[in-house]
């Protein structure tokens, strides 16, 4: 018969907290950012279809990185969550530090559950008040912790170089334009110090547009307005002149679209 | 949902299995007791009284389709309302409209809605629109049991459709069957009334502005021969809700454009007191 090994807890833990990091690390990030009208996401994501920055609820949106599997679970189920609490009490009642709790105590039961493998996830979850100070925005590490942020915040891969970027350059009241190409030029950095240009191709942008008059915040940029935003502020950041809102005049063309488009 | 939860408050696994885009089939496998068809109703000897919800018709015109309800709801000869809104958004490209019981009315619609946002949202695109007619139809027929007490809800639905770039009209039936109208509509008990109405006013060509009037008259005569409907109340400035879906997506006609329109039909009638005539051949 042989004798189980003994593991000391400190071991267990460091060891399964380990592997849900590699885990993330492999995976390209997303960044999250306040600008004057809202909330922008800006993940790398070469897929056109998988989605890793989705709708939850009226003000509510989700971003993730890691297992694809494992987060596109756990948005359905704030989707569930969220659309059921909506209907069993009132849409107002449906709030981010809710959902993010539920999403904690699910991370937080797995990750330290002996007969479960942790996630190798890391979540975000956002809400767009009517003020730029009403924003939340709640990061959601593999262990089951929460994170309040403001401003910035960057999960995945090379978070500490791209978070570390964002918080030096990243102020109140950025114009769209600004945030995105913020936003964008700090997922070009990767923890070798290394540098690149990320296109518009390369990614998906979604933002919690808390001027959008439907009840639903969210909408998802196409790749052509991306495109065009990036344009706009290299454009201007090259000819030296500071564009202050070049942007406020695109947002409102794809008012009428749905939060799918 | 909380005491549902685990004790640890995690997610139960019914919210991470995979599965169903459908709210309503989670809802049927994680708390069927929220499910309006899923109540039992005890006996009863006559129809149980609630507020009834009466008429509403429908249009379609190059470019969209209308669709305009009134504003009364009745319980047996009392007027209950005076103001119920009885035509909703369904989601962006589509709206619906109810006859019937006001309260479950009320609750299927807020279902309904609830359904095809949370598909989109599973999903990451919209149900098409004969699967959102089709989704009504489901929901219609699991209030079977309480219409057969009396307790019927009969919805009106309109959509604009992408694919094929045109307003189209869904009637159904108290069992759930789903019939697709051509040009025009009418549900509740004026709708005898209504549809002799817009079978001489409707043409094809109309603009918006006119199939509003179209609409307008139908629910005029609506209520000139059906007690239960309401006709617009000038005095308390309460006029038919009239919402136009178009390939840019559901909108609400604003008071004032109703009212301009509601105002001139009703100076109409103050010269032909029954309405436009159409000619004899």
């Amino acid at each position: 018969m042989t004798t189980p090994f003994y593991v000391s807890p400190q071991q267990a833990m460091a060891d399964r907290a380990e592997y849900a990091r590699k885990g993330i690390a492999r995976g390209r990030s997303v960044v999250v950012l306040q600008y004057a009208d809202g909330i922008v996401f800006v993940a790398e994501n070469p897929s056109r279809a998988l989605h890793k920055v989705s709708e939850i609820y009226d003000r509510i949106a989700f971003a993730a990185v890691g297992k694809y599997n494992e987060f596109e679970n756990l948005r359905i189920g704030g989707v569930r969550y969220a659309d059921l609490r909506g209907y069993t009490y009132d849409r107002e009642d449906v709030t981010a530090r809710g959902l993010a709790n539920v999403y904690a105590q699910t991370l937080g039961t797995i990750f330290s559950a002996n007969t479960e493998k942790p996630y190798e996830v890391e979540l975000i979850v956002a809400e767009v008040g009517p003020a730029p100070e009403d924003d939340q925005i709640y990061r959601l590490p593999h262990d089951g912790s929460i994170v309040d942020e403001h401003g910035s915040v960057a999960v995945g891969g090379s978070s500490d170089q791209i978070g570390s970027y964002m918080d030096q350059r990243h102020r109140e009241g950025m114009s769209l334009g600004e945030a995105l190409k913020l936003g964008a030029d700090a997922l070009g950095r990767d923890s070798n110090g290394g540098e690149r240009t990320v296109t518009a191709e390369q990614l998906e942008v979604a933002l919690l547009d808390r001027t959008r008059p439907q009840q639903r915040k969210f909408k998802r940029m196409t790749q052509r307005q991306v495109a065009r935003l990036l344009e706009e502020q290299r454009g201007s950041a090259e000819s030296g002149s500071e564009g202050a809102e070049p942007s406020s005049g695109d947002e409102g063309e794809s008012e009428g679209d749905g939060a799918e488009s | 949902m909380e005491a549902k939860a685990s004790g640890t408050g995690r997610l139960p696994a019914a919210f991470l299995t995979p599965g169903s885009s459908s709210f309503v089939d989670f809802l049927a496998a994680h708390d069927p007791g929220q499910l309006p068809g899923n109540r039992e109703l005890p006996r009863v000897e006559r129809a149980v009284e609630a507020p009834h919800g009466t008429t509403i018709v429908s249009a379609a015109y190059p470019g969209g389709v209308l669709l305009a309800g009134d504003r009364r709801a009745t319980m047996g000869n009392v007027i209950a309302q005076r103001d119920i809104e009885k035509v909703f958004p369904a989601d962006e490209h589509s709206a619906v409209g109810i006859a019937g019981t006001a309260g479950l009315a009320v609750e299927m619609v807020k279902l309904f809605q609830l359904e095809l946002e949370h598909f989109e949202k599973v999903e990451g695109s919209q149900l098409s629109l004969e699967g959102k007619a089709n989704r009504l139809s489901t929901m219609i027929r699991g209030n079977l049991g309480m219409a057969m007490q009396g307790l019927a809800v009969i919805p009106l639905f309109a959509g604009f459709d992408l694919d094929r770039e045109k307003g189209r009209i869904f009637s159904y039936d108290v069992t759930g069957g789903r019939t697709e109208e051509s040009g025009f509509a009418a549900v509740g008990s004026g709708s005898v009334f209504a549809r002799g109405s817009l079978k001489k006013l409707y043409r094809e060509d109309l603009t918006e502005e006119q199939a509003a009037t179209v609409v307008l008259q139908a629910l005029y005569d609506a209520a000139d021969d059906d007690s239960a409907t309401g006709g617009p109340d000038l005095t308390r400035r309460i006029y038919p809700i009239v919402v136009a879906i178009t390939e840019d997506g559901f909108r609400r006609l604003a008071e004032d454009e109703v009212s301009g329109l509601a105002q001139a039909v009703y100076d109409g009638r103050l010269q032909l007191p029954d309405g436009p005539q159409a000619p004899l051949s």
